[in-house]
């Protein structure tokens, strides 16, 4: 039953996506950076928390998470150190995302050629 | 038509009529389809780790997406990642993986101008503006969310 949950609602996402490409006439940047902020929005209210529990990795597979991890984070460190506590924790839940697509990307441009 | 003056005025609204117009219920399906079943692979990567490497539920989530993250730096290198894109619209750039195309696609766009400042200076060209809106809104709404719990 994970499997159904995540395959709706990841895909309901992407719809949304792709209805901002095709109706609202956004570019691929401008819809992932929308997606980002609305996943920090959507964690202000623990939204998105409840929609991790739900659907699995549904939720935590389209970009929209990333903005929900940053926000995270941040307030985990928030609660120990303060308002320093934001800086240190901002990145704390993305970076294997960020330090992997920094480390596969590199070494994918060394070894491969540019196509087309 | 032919006889219709093109000016500055003009000329977005006699331009739109000549654009394609998207089959909006088509690209939504292909982008439904193929961005769930990405999804799909990600929920089956994340169960593997839970039962096989003791990852918790939460703590799950990272290396299911540095696994996604491999896989279509990969895809991107072999050129497939890219011919998925042009089926699936929001279907692939909406999921992590999208992201990581982004990246990997800007390197290889700029290799021939070195690897300092081709490769290594236009890496998050395109998934810049993700970092950076994500960043900064995260720090807004962090700083509101805490202010607000020291008054309540």
């Amino acid at each position: 039953m994970n499997f159904v949950w995540a395959f709706l609602v990841g895909g309901g996402i992407c719809i949304i996506g792709q209805l901002l490409l095709d109706v609202a006439k956004l570019t691929p940047a401008h819809v992932m950076s929308s997606f980002v902020v609305a996943g920090a929005v959507l964690d202000v209210f623990d939204l998105y928390d409840n929609l991790i529990e739900f659907a699995g990795a549904g939720a935590t597979v389209p970009i929209t998470s990333f903005g929900h991890s940053l926000l995270h984070g941040a307030m985990e460190q928030a609660d120990e150190h303060g308002f320093i506590g934001i800086a240190i924790g901002i990145f704390e839940l993305t970076s294997a995302g960020i330090a992997s697509a920094i480390l596969f990307g590199f070494i994918v441009a060394i070894i491969f050629k540019p196509k087309g | 038509m032919s006889d219709q003056r093109i000016d500055e005025n003009n000329f977005e609204k006699i331009s739109k009529t000549y654009q394609p117009k998207p089959n909006y219920v088509l690209n939504c399906f292909k982008a439904f389809v193929v961005g769930g079943l990405i999804c799909v692979l990600g929920e089956l990567l994340s169960e593997m780790y839970i039962h096989w490497f003791n990852f918790s539920d939460e703590e799950a989530g990272n290396p299911t997406v540095a696994t996604l993250i491999l896989l279509s730096s990969l895809a991107t290198g072999f050129g497939v990642y890219d011919k998925l894109g042009q089926f699936a619209g929001a279907g692939s750039a909406v999921p992590v993986t999208g992201f990581a195309n982004s990246v990997t696609s800007a390197a290889l766009e700029y290799k021939s101008e070195g690897y300092v400042l081709g490769v290594a200076t236009n890496l998050f060209k395109l998934a810049g503006s993700v970092i950076v809106f994500g960043v900064v809104s995260a720090y807004v709404l962090g700083m509101i969310r805490y202010i607000w719990s020291l008054i309540f």
